[in-house]
């Protein structure tokens, strides 16, 4: 047997260790994908992508591509994931899809077509990739030679370096667009922003009143007293819950002066009271 | 087992992530659902690096990734411009372009 059936054989074969890390982290990925569509809330939605995202990462460094497994991590889970999650803050974590079917029967038939779709591309995947044999990357222009990270870059700054610069274009138009669709595009000065409130485009003119301030508790989960002793509800932000108003009890009697006064006789007793009548 | 079980799971990803769009209405989730898409093809490519012997596919892969970044930015941009001026990020409520 020659050293090239050897390694041949070397490359179709996938080892032990490869195949334990996929049957793990292949199911990983899958139920990733599945809970992200399932998921009620988003941010749950965003998590499940995170392990999808993870699990690929670590199947990338399997498949021979360490640095494409560590660029997974770091670009996809460490800076577009924590985008969407500092988006999703932004939006309102309680923003869970709407019941309404505006298109009646959508959901049953694009979960047929899902259905569908799925079998005929893992149908036409497994029928034509049966007799496939792989090569392997052990060739001195893979990962052999200079090494993965080498060959790359070698790759990218000779054969693929048009489109390598046209990517460079391509980030540059993303991040002066999202620069101006933030800060230059509908910026109003402060004299507008007053006209505008007492025209009623804002809900008040006045901003909200703060949160209560008492001896006992000062935190902004603490309902502000208007003066005949009430809560004001605006005083409450709507996202933390709040502090329940029966434990105020005592500081709403006193500001409204209902509360009961310090009792002269109350050292003396009952009887004594009695005594002038 | 061969790499070409890879080629499934990427497959099976790529159709979750399909459904995902059609089923969701969350647009943010929507998008979500879109970089899965994209990840499933990032591992198709890796596989067919591999069984071509060559690094193509890697790079390519490393280019689809420059432009998810990108389309993120500015799609989450879009999304929270629309946010701003309609309180929600249902993509059935934003069925009116300007107002």
């Amino acid at each position: 047997m020659s050293a090239h059936m050897i390694l041949a054989q070397a490359a179709t074969q996938v080892s032990t260790g490869e195949a334990v890390s996929f049957w793990i982290l292949g199911p990983l990925a899958l139920g990733g994908g599945l809970g992200m569509i399932f998921a009620r809330n988003a941010v749950h939605s965003a998590l499940f992508l995170v392990l999808t995202m993870l699990s690929l990462g670590v199947l990338y460094m399997v498949q021979q591509a360490p640095f494409l497994g560590f660029v997974q991590i770091i670009v996809y889970t460490g800076a577009i994931m924590m985008l969407f999650l500092f988006v999703l803050m932004l939006v309102g974590r309680d923003s869970s899809d709407s019941v309404v079917e505006v298109l009646r029967g959508q959901r049953l038939a694009a979960a047929i077509l899902g259905v569908g779709l799925g079998g005929l591309v893992v149908g036409a995947v497994a029928r034509s990739i049966r007799e496939v044999v792989p090569v392997g990357l052990q060739s001195a222009f893979a990962n052999g030679g200079k090494g993965n990270v080498y060959n790359i870059g070698r790759l990218l700054f000779t054969d693929y370096l048009f489109p390598f610069e046209l990517t460079s274009a391509l980030l540059i138009t993303a991040a002066v667009l999202g620069y101006v669709d933030r800060h230059v595009r509908g910026r109003r000065t402060q004299r507008e922003l007053v006209v505008a409130r007492f025209r009623g485009e804002h809900d008040r003119p006045s901003p909200l009143p703060g949160p209560g301030v008492f001896a006992t508790a000062n935190s902004v989960a603490t309902p502000a007293l208007l003066p005949d002793g009430s809560v004001a509800p605006e005083s409450l932000p709507e996202i933390i819950e709040a502090t329940a108003a029966e434990q105020f009890a005592d500081e709403v009697q006193a500001v409204a002066g209902t509360a009961p006064t310090p009792d002269a006789h109350a050292l003396v007793g009952t009887e004594v009271r009695e005594e002038p009548s | 087992m061969t790499p070409s079980y890879y080629l499934v799971l990427s497959a099976l990803l790529f159709t979750v992530g399909a459904v995902g769009v059609l089923v969701r209405r969350n647009a943010i989730v929507v998008f979500m659902c879109i970089e899965l898409m994209l990840n499933a093809v990032n591992l198709s490519l890796v596989t067919f690096s591999r069984i071509n012997g060559t690094l193509d596919g890697q790079v390519m892969a490393f280019f689809v990734m420059t432009v998810a970044a990108a389309e993120v930015v500015v799609g989450l941009a879009i999304i929270m411009s629309i946010f701003r001026t309609r309180r929600s990020s249902s993509v059935d409520d934003s069925n009116l372009l300007k107002y």
